[in-house]
């Protein structure tokens, strides 16, 4: 089995899927001869051709939208947005059109609008956010956010073959700083189905995105003193895994609702909610959150650093847990 | 709450630059050549900066040329590549470099980085990174400016790939709708990114936008600072006098890749090298020479100074501490108690 890096993983489920199928083609700011401002479509021009790999103006509004009409008409539109901070400039084509065809009336929207997101780089508030809640809260979008290079590559392909509008949340952090194995057959990692990372017995942590290996990091300092930590990695926020989410709670009965995202209407208020109907009665301790705090994505390294959740304080929480 | 100061009067800058306004704009021309060459040239490769470097080399003449005109309560909207409208608007160098290297001195206190600068009472509108989102934030202020009744103006800049932005497109026609005290700068420095010119638009120059929102239009040599000086003071005084705005391309060339991390494989060689031939600071240099405007020792001093004043404004932001991780959390929201008006650390 080949050994590829996340961002080679995903590169290679959208390769594969253009060649599959000949419906799939890409737009994007410097995607072509310049194969993307992190090379994920390295390439795919020389094999492709102009046709499938449409280097467009700057008009995020405009991609979108046309990305709509070609799925409209029977196509499948691979969108890299250069940064996903730059998807707010393409946001009624995504929230207002997009979202809601299918509800409306009827027609399938098999888009997926992909890119770089998430921080730990230095890029400042604008190359770093992580803005998938805004899309978690508009109904008739799908929302994934890989974090191992196998997930990356069998999610964007899933994502493509789905029926429905799917923002496709890549983490510029991981591109190069993870590989694995990946297998050469064809495969696709369902959406909506969340993965135990790491079995644990005392305490759950629902995480996704880069995030899970902090929580995997703070399990492995964590086991030295005892407490099993669970690793829950959601995959996909919209839709997202109930079931293991509350079977995960229920085996263990405390909970950490860790993510990069900022904590007001974040993901783990969601999953926090959910936990509170569905499963009060298996919890031995309260729900604790480990997120990056209300404010924008600061740019120098010790407010970054400051801003950013670490397994400290994941660690910081279990202990707090483990006492209950 | 600080805002853009307002002067008395608001007059046009002479006609043709006297020659102190010719002498400050080569000193402008060259400190912002100079103090970009510190940053990505020195800061960036001893790993001082990090994030994105976006520099102006080759293209300085064209936010000289203009931002030297503007007066007190005017207001500015850079992009990435107008430095010297800050050190023009007077912003100290110290708080520029400071804000490249995330310092607590920066005037975004290190929550933000780069070009990203801002200073209200100086009338300088930080940009954000989504390009041209500024634009229609020019015509905003513009707006007040209008009802001020002053003759103030505002200055928005861009590049030609961000011209294929809506905001810019709706900028350019609600400004024409309402005759608001704009103008608009395009600086076509040949690329974006990757992205050559013929893959953003598909008029032959991005002119004619400007009769096509109900605004004149112009295409100026954004080289020579002269032309785009004298291009952008019609503009401005047409702003002035209630006119509404203006659009003038000023033509131009990257001379650098994107950004720092960019070795810009896909200019083609020889256009660098053509344009490499037309470098704005040489031309005007020669012409203030030629002209008897400045002499050789003159010129020299003028190097020796930037050359310390940078020296001095590197060493003091260097020295310049990080504001505490913990301040990450403060100033969300302005109140009665603004945060930005007390001391950090
Ligand atoms: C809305 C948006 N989309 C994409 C980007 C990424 N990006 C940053 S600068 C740039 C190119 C801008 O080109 P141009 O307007 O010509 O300005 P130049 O950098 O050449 O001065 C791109 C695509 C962005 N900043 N904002
Ligand atoms: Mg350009």
């Amino acid at each position: 089995m080949p050994t590829l890096t996340y961002l080679d993983a995903i590169r290679q489920g959208i390769w594969e899927e253009m060649e599959r199928d000949p419906s799939v083609f890409l737009l994007g700011e410097d995607i072509g001869a310049f194969g993307g401002a992190f090379k994920v479509t390295a390439g795919m021009l020389e094999k492709f051709g102009e046709d499938r790999v449409i280097d467009t103006p700057i008009s995020e509004s405009a991609i979108v939208g046309a990305a709509v009409g070609a799925a409209l008409m029977g196509m499948r539109p691979v969108v890299e947005m250069q940064f996903m901070d730059f998807i707010a400039c393409g946001f009624d084509q995504i929230v207002n059109m997009a979202a809601k065809i299918h509800y409306r009336w009827g027609p399938a929207v098999p888009i997926v609008i992909r890119g770089p997101s998430g921080a730990g780089v230095h890029g400042g508030p604008f190359h770093s956010q992580s803005n998938e809640m805004w899309f978690v809260h508009t109904p008739g979008l799908k929302v994934v956010m890989p974090a191992t290079a196998y997930d990356a590559k069998g999610l964007i392909k899933a994502a493509i073959r789905d029926e429905n509008p799917v923002i496709f949340y890549e983490h510029k952090f991981l591109y190069r700083r993870i590989k694995e194995e990946i297998p050469s057959e064809d495969y696709v990692v369902p959406l909506g189905k969340a993965a135990v990372r790491r079995e644990g017995r005392d305490i759950t942590v629902i995480t996704y995105g880069a995030m899970v290996w902090t929580a995997l990091e703070a399990a492995q300092e964590l086991e030295k003193e005892g407490i099993s930590l669970e690793v829950v990695d959601l995959r996909s926020l919209l839709p997202y895994d109930e079931e293991l989410v509350l079977a995960s709670v229920r085996k263990c009965s405390k909970v950490i609702l860790l993510h990069e995202d900022t904590r007001t209407g974040g993901m783990a208020g969601e999953l926090a909610a959910l936990i509170a109907e569905k499963a009060f009665d298996d919890l031995d301790g309260p729900l604790l959150r480990v997120t990056a705090p209300d404010t924008p994505v600061p740019f120098s390294p010790p407010l970054e650093e400051y801003f950013l959740p670490t397994a400290q304080k994941v660690i910081g929480a279990a202990r707090k847990l483990a006492a209950y | 709450m600080a805002t853009v100061r307002a002067p008395k009067t608001v007059q046009n800058v002479t006609a043709t630059p006297d020659r102190a306004t010719l002498a400050r704009m080569l000193y402008f021309l060259k400190l912002t050549r100079e103090a970009e060459w510190r940053i990505e040239q020195v800061l960036y490769r001893q790993g001082k900066i990090v994030g994105g470097v976006y520099t102006s080399r080759g293209q300085e003449a064209i936010t000289v040329g203009t931002a030297i005109q503007l007066v007190d309560g005017d207001v500015v909207t850079p992009t990435h590549r107008d430095f010297a409208a800050h050190v023009i608007r007077g912003t100290p160098l110290q708080k520029i470099f400071c804000n490249w290297l995330g310092r607590a001195d920066a005037p975004t206190r290190g929550r933000d980085g780069g070009p990203h600068i801002g200073d209200i009472s100086r009338g300088i509108i930080a940009p954000i990174s989504p390009v041209g989102a500024w634009c229609p934030v020019a015509c905003g202020a513009a707006m007040a400016l209008q009802r001020a009744g002053q003759g103030r103006i505002a200055l928005t800049y861009f590049g030609e790939g961000t011209s294929a932005r809506g905001d810019v497109h709706e900028a350019m026609n609600l400004a024409a709708v309402r005759k608001l005290p704009v103008v608009f700068v395009c600086n076509n420095n040949g690329f974006a990114y990757s992205t050559p010119p013929e893959k953003e638009y598909a008029v032959k120059s991005l002119a004619v936008r400007g009769p096509a929102y109900g605004m004149p239009g112009a295409s100026v040599d954004g080289n020579n600072v002269l032309v785009v000086y004298a291009a952008v003071e019609k503009a401005i005084a047409r702003a002035r006098a209630g006119k509404g705005p203006s659009l003038i391309e000023c033509r131009t060339f990257r001379m650098t890749g994107h950004s720092a991390h960019d070795a810009a494989e896909y200019v083609p060689e020889d256009l660098r090298k053509a344009w490499a031939k037309k470098d704005p600071i040489e031309r005007f240099q020669k012409i203030l020479l030629r002209e008897e405007i400045l002499t050789k020792p003159q010129l020299e001093e003028m190097d020796r100074r930037i050359q310390k004043e940078i020296d001095d404004a590197v060493a003091l932001a260097e020295a310049s501490p990080f504001a505490a991780g913990a301040t990450a959390v403060e100033g969300v929201y302005c109140g009665a108690e603004c945060w930005w008006e007390k001391p950090l650390n």
